[in-house]
C-alpha cells in the first residue's frame, strides 16, 4: 500500500530549539534565528588557550565593549551561510557578465588612456587594502563575541577577499599581469600610498576585536568606498570610462548593503551603555584622522583641483552617518 | 602501489563523469552504495575534461565536480584540462 | 569565468596565482612578529610560503557560484522533506537517536571548527593556506548551519534534540567530542591543522559521514543524507589541505619532523576515540544497516590510511605506534560503547535499546571473533531482564579518562575480560587514563590535561545542580537533579526507547498515514 505522509496532520511537539523559545517564545523560528543564535559556547571550557592563557577560548574579555547581550548585535540582512552565499553569487554573475562582456568586445581600447591609467594607479594598489580588511575580519570572526557578530564578519572577510579579486581582475583586464606588480611596487614604496600602508599595518596590530570593527569596517570603508565607488566611479563614468564603472559594480552594490550592516552593530553597541558610546567615539575619532590623512595623495590622484571638495563632501557625509548612530564625531 | 578512490553522489550529473572516469582509467573499479559511487584505482586515477564534454555535449569546467564529490584520496592535481589524483610512493 | 586577459588567456593555475599571491606583503611600519603573533611559538620552521600548493584554486567568484547552487538544492531537499512529513519514512524511530547524538555531539563542533579556522586564517603568514583555511572556515559554519536547519524538523517532533549547545558544554558523553575541538583549538595554530586538519579531515572523517550517510540514506533520512552528501562535497577540499599542509611543514624543514610526528600520534589517537561514539551508532543504532564499523575501519582506515602513511614515509613520518592496537579494538569499541550507554541510559539524551534476534545474528556474522563470545550473552541476558520488566540502568556514575574522557570500558588489548586502566603521576596527583594511547598523550602534556573538566568529578564536587539545589534535603535525588541541570526532559529525552514517546508517536503518526481511522 502507498503511503501518503503529507495527507497526515500532526500537532508537533515543540515550534524551535529550547535555546530560541527562551529568547523568542515557542513559535516557529527562521533559519536565520536557529542557525545563529547561541550557537557559540559560553559556559565551560576544557583548557585555556596557549596563545592566550589568561583567558578562555571564547571569552568577553577581548573587548573593552560590553553588551548585556551579544545577540543583540543581529544582522539586518539575516544572512546565515546559505542565504549568504546565495545574495553573493547572484552578484558575482552580474559582475562576471560585466567583465566578459568588456573582454568579449574589446571595450578596455575604448577607455581614453588617462582613465586607465588613472584606474590602475588608484585602483589596483587597493587590492592590498582588500587584503587587511580580510586579515581584520577574520580576526573578528575567530576572536569576536557571539556568533551574532562574528558570523557576518567572516561572510565580510570572504567579501573584501572577492573584492581584492575582482580589482586584481581589473588589472589583469586593464594592464595584463604587469599591473599588479606595478600596483604592489606602488603599495610597498610611491609616496602616494605609504599613509595608507602605514594605516593598514597599524590596525592590523590593534588586539581589541571590536576596535577593529570601528577602525576597519566603519572608518575605512566609510570613507574609502564612498570616494572611490561613488565620486570617482561618477568621474570614470562622466569621462568615458564605463567599462571602469561596470567592473566595479559588485563593490558598489556592496558597500550599500554591508553598510546597513556595520551600522545596526554600532548603533546598537554605542546605545547599550554611555561607556560603549564614549569608547566608540574615541575609537572612531582617533582612527578617522589617519584615514583622512591617507586619503589626501589618493583623492589628489583621483581628483586632482578637486580634491579637497570631494573628500570634504565624503568626510560631511560620513560624519553626519557617524552622528546618526549616535557617536560623537 | 596503494590505492587512491574518489566517491560521487549518484545522481544525473555524475553518470557521465562515472562513465567517463571508467573509460579513461581501465584499471579503476566502481563500487556502488546508496545515494554513493565510489571508484578504486591502484596507484593513480585521472578524470579528463575533453572525455566528459564529449559525453555530455556541452563544456565542462573541472571545478564543476566539486558539486557532487563525496570524498578523495591521494595527492590532487588539477589543471584546466585534468584532475589527477595519485600516490608518490 | 573565462579568463581573456589583453595579452593571453590564463591557465586556472596562472589566473589562481594572480588572484592570490602577491595579496600580502612584508610589513615595515609594524615587525612581521607582531602581525603574526602565533607564527612561530609552536617551534615549526617556515622559510617559504610561497612554496605552499594549492590543490583546489577556488576563487571567490567560484566559490560563491558553486555553493549557492549547492545550498539550492540542499534547501530544496530539506523543505520537501519537512512539508511531505519525511520523517515518517523513516525505517524504524530507533534510528532517530543516531542522529540526536549527532546534532548534539556534532553540529556544534563544526561552529567551533569555522573558528578554528579563521583563526589559522588569520595566524599563518602565508596567502596560500591562509585563503584555502578561510574558506574552510566559512564552510564549516555551513556544515554546522545546514545540520541545525535539516534537524530542526526531527525536533519539532521528536524529543532529544531541544537544548544541543546547552548539553554540549554539561552532558557526560558529550564531553568527549567537546574536549577534542576544544584541545585542538586551544593549541596553536600548526597542531591545530594537524588536529583538525590532517587527523580529523584527512584520516577521520570518511568513517564518520561515508558510511553513515550511506546508511541515513538506507533508513530512509533524505534530510540527512543530502547535509551529510552536500557536506562531504566541501570535505574534499578540506582533506587536501590538511594532506597538503603536513606535505608543507614536512618540506620546509627537517626540524618540523619530529613535532609533526608528535602531533600525528597525539591526534590520530584522540580522533580514534572519538569515533568511539560512531562505531556504536553503525553497529547498533542503525535499525537498517550498510556496513560494520568493523569493515568501515578495515575501507577508511586500514586501506586509506595505510596508504597515506605508505606515502609519508619519504618524509620520514611512521604510522602512530597507537594505531597498531586499533585492528584489535575494531571488533569490540562498538559493542563496549553501546553496552555502556545501555547502562547508563538513564543519564542519556537518546534512548537505548538490546538488539533484536535478528540484530543479534547479523552482529555475530560481522564480529565472528568477538560478539558471540564475549557480548551476546550479557545482552540477551539484559533483554529478558528488560521483557520481565527489570530493566537494567545502573545508578553509579564510571570513571571517566583524563585524556579522551570516556568512561572506562576498553579492554587490554591482550584481554578482552579486563578493562584497562592506566594510571600517571603528576604534581602529587594521580591521574587516571583509558589506554597506552591516552597516558602517552596525558604525559607529554600534562599541565593541560589536569585542566580537563571532567562531568563525573564536577558532578561529585556538586558543580551540576541547578542554582540553589540543597543538596541536604530529606530524599535528594541527585541524578534527577544532575538531569534538571543538563536541561533534559527526564522520562522524555532518556531511558529505553521501549515505552518512550518517540516510538508511540510515531507508531501513532504512521498508523494515521496508513489507515482510515
Amino acid at each position: 500500500m502507498e503511503i501518503d505522509l503529507r495527507t497526515v496532520a500532526i500537532k508537533p511537539l515543540r515550534h524551535t530549539f529550547d535555546n530560541i523559545a527562551r529568547r523568542f517564545g515557542d513559535k516557529p523560528a527562521s533559519r536565520y534565528q536557529e542557525g545563529t543564535y547561541d550557537i557559540q559556547q559560553t559556559d565551560i571550557f576544557h583548557y585555556r588557550p596557549m596563545w592566550e592563557p589568561e583567558l578562555q577560548l571564547f571569552d568577553k574579555r577581548r573587548t573593552k565593549v560590553e553588551m548585556k547581550d551579544w545577540y543583540a548585535l543581529k544582522d539586518p540582512r539575516q544572512f546565515y551561510y546559505g542565504a549568504w552565499t546565495i545574495a553573493r553569487s547572484r552578484q558575482q554573475e552580474a559582475a562576471d557578465s560585466c567583465f566578459e562582456m568588456i573582454e568579449d568586445r574589446g571595450l578596455v581600447a575604448m577607455i581614453p588612456a588617462e582613465l586607465k591609467q588613472l584606474a590602475l594607479d588608484v585602483l589596483v594598489p587597493m587590492r592590498h587594502v582588500e587584503w587587511g580588511a580580510n586579515m581584520g575580519n577574520s580576526y573578528m570572526a575567530a576572536y569576536g563575541y557571539g556568533t551574532a557578530i562574528t558570523q557576518p564578519c567572516i561572510y565580510h572577510a570572504m567579501d573584501h577577499l572577492a573584492v581584492a579579486q575582482y580589482l586584481t581582475r581589473i588589472g589583469l583586464v586593464l594592464d595584463g599581469p604587469e599591473a599588479l606588480d606595478a600596483a604592489k611596487d606602488a603599495w610597498m614604496t610611491a609616496a602616494l600610498w605609504q599613509p595608507m600602508r602605514r594605516h593598514v599595518e597599524n590596525v592590523l596590530v590593534v588586539q581589541d576585536w571590536f576596535e577593529i570593527f570601528v577602525a576597519q569596517n566603519l572608518v575605512l570603508e566609510g570613507l574609502t568606498y564612498p570616494l572611490l565607488y561613488d565620486y570617482l566611479d561618477s568621474e570614470f563614468s562622466a569621462k568615458g570610462g564605463t567599462a571602469i564603472s561596470m567592473m566595479t559594480r559588485f563593490m558598489t552594490e556592496w558597500a550599500t548593503e554591508t553598510g546597513k550592516w556595520v551600522d545596526a552593530q554600532i548603533k546598537v553597541a554605542a546605545a547599550e551603555s554611555p561607556e560603549n558610546m564614549v569608547l566608540i567615539s574615541d575609537w572612531l575619532k582617533q582612527y578617522r584622522a589617519p584615514v583622512l590623512e591617507a586619503l589626501i595623495p589618493i583623492s589628489q590622484r583621483a581628483f586632482g583641483d578637486h580634491a579637497e571638495s570631494v573628500l570634504a563632501e565624503v568626510t560631511a557625509q560620513f560624519d553626519a552617518r557617524c552622528a546618526k548612530l549616535g557617536l560623537s564625531v | 602501489m596503494s590505492k587512491v578512490f574518489i566517491a560521487f553522489q549518484r545522481n544525473e550529473d555524475t553518470r557521465p563523469i562515472i562513465e567517463a572516469v571508467l573509460a579513461d582509467n581501465p584499471h579503476a573499479e566502481a563500487i556502488e552504495s546508496p545515494a554513493m559511487v565510489k571508484i578504486d584505482a591502484e596507484g593513480s586515477l585521472v578524470i579528463k575534461r575533453e572525455s566528459i564534454e564529449e559525453l555530455i555535449g556541452r563544456s565542462f569546467d573541472l571545478q564543476e565536480l566539486q558539486m557532487s564529490l563525496i570524498t578523495i584520496s591521494g595527492h590532487l592535481d588539477e589543471d584546466d584540462d585534468q584532475f589527477k589524483l595519485s600516490w608518490l610512493n | 569565468m573565462d579568463m581573456h586577459a589583453t595579452k593571453k588567456k590564463l591557465g586556472i593555475k596562472e589566473k589562481y596565482a594572480h588572484m592570490t599571491r602577491g595579496l600580502d606583503w612584508e610589513t615595515s611600519y609594524q615587525p612581521m612578529d607582531k602581525v603574526f603573533p602565533q607564527a612561530t611559538f609552536e617551534g615549526i620552521k617556515i622559510h617559504d610560503w610561497d612554496k605552499w600548493e594549492d590543490p583546489f584554486r577556488l576563487t571567490m567568484d567560484s566559490y560563491w557560484k558553486y555553493q549557492a547552487e549547492k545550498e539550492r538544492k540542499l534547501y530544496a531537499v530539506l523543505d520537501a522533506f519537512a512539508q511531505n512529513n519525511g520523517h515518517l519514512g523513516l525505517t524504524d524511530a530507533r534510528y532517530l537517536n543516531a542522529i540526536k547524538l549527532f546534532l548534539t555531539g556534532i553540529s556544534p563542533l563544526e561552529y567551533v571548527a569555522h573558528r578554528g579556522f579563521a583563526a589559522a586564517g588569520r595566524n599563518f603568514p602565508g596567502v596560500g593556506p591562509r585563503v584555502a583555511c578561510l574558506m574552510q572556515s566559512v564552510d564549516e559554519m555551513r556544515h554546522a548551519q545546514t545540520q541545525i536547519h535539516a534537524l530542526s524538523n526531527y525536533n519539532k517532533h521528536y524529543d532529544g534534540f531541544h537544548d544541543f549547545k546547552h548539553m554540549l558544554e554539561r552532558v557526560w558523553y558529550l564531553s568527549v567530542p567537546k574536549s577534542f575541538f576544544d584541545d585542538a583549538f586551544s593549541a596553536g595554530p600548526f597542531e591545530y591543522m594537524i588536529a583538525i586538519g590532517f587527523s580529523f579531515e584527512y584520516v577521520l572523517t570518511n568513517l564518520l559521514f561515508v558510511p553513515f550517510m550511506s546508511g541515513a540514506a538506507y533508513n530512509g533520512d533524505m534530510a540527512t543524507v543530502t547535509f551529510g552528501f552536500s557536506a562531504q562535497s566541501d570535505e574534499a577540499r578540506h582533506m587536501t589541505l590538511g594532506l597538503e599542509c603536513i606535505k608543507f611543514m614536512l618540506e620546509q624543514d627537517p626540524d618540523n619532523l619530529p613535532i609533526v610526528q608528535k602531533w600525528i600520534d597525539k591526534w590520530a589517537w584522540r580522533g580514534v576515540r572519538v569515533l568511539t561514539l560512531v562505531a556504536m551508532m553503525m553497529d547498533y543504532m542503525l535499525p537498517k544497516r550498510v556496513m560494520s564499523w568493523k569493515e568501515a575501519w578495515e575501507i577508511y582506515f586500514e586501506q586509506n590510511g595505510g596508504a597515506l602513511f605508505a606515502d609519508l614515509a619519504r618524509y620520514g613520518i611512521t604510522m602512530p605506534e597507537c594505531l597498531k592496537q586499533c585492528s584489535i579494538d575494531k571488533e569490540h569499541i562498538g559493542h563496549q560503547a553501546w553496552a555502556t550507554f545501555y547502562q547508563y541510559g538513564g543519564a542519556a539524551a537518546f534512548h537505548t535499546w538490546m538488539p533484536s534476534d535478528d540484530e543479534m545474528d547479523w552482529l555475530s556474522a560481522k564480529y565472528p571473533n568477538t560478539f558471540d563470545k564475549y557480548y551476546r550473552a550479557r545482552f540477551t541476558h539484559w533483554r529478558d531482564e528488560a521483557e520481565k520488566g527489570n530493566r537494567f540502568y545502573s545508578n553509579t556514575l564510571p570513571m571517566l579518562c583524563q585524556v579522551c574522557q570516556i568512561p572506562m570500558l576498553f579492554t587490554e588489548p591482550d584481554d578482552p575480560t579486563t578493562i584497562c586502566y592506566r594510571e600517571s603521576d603528576y604534581d602529587g596527583e594521580k591521574y587516571h587514563t583509558c589506554s597506552d594511547g591516552c597516558k602517552h598523550i596525558f604525559d607529554n602534556e600534562p599541565q593541560k590535561y589536569i585542566q580537563a573538566w571532567l562531568p563525573v568529578h564536577q558532578i561529585y564536587q556538586g558543580n551540576c545542580f541547578p542554582e540553589g539545589t540543597d543538596p541536604t534535603v530529606e530524599g535528594f535525588d541527585p541524578l534527577a537533579k544532575v538531569l534538571e541541570w543538563y536541561h533534559f526532559d527526564n522520562g522524555h529525552d532518556n531511558l529505553d526507547f521501549e515505552g518512550s514517546r518517540d516510538q508511540a508517536n510515531f507508531a501513532a503518526w504512521r498508523g494515521m498515514a496508513t489507515k482510515n481511522t
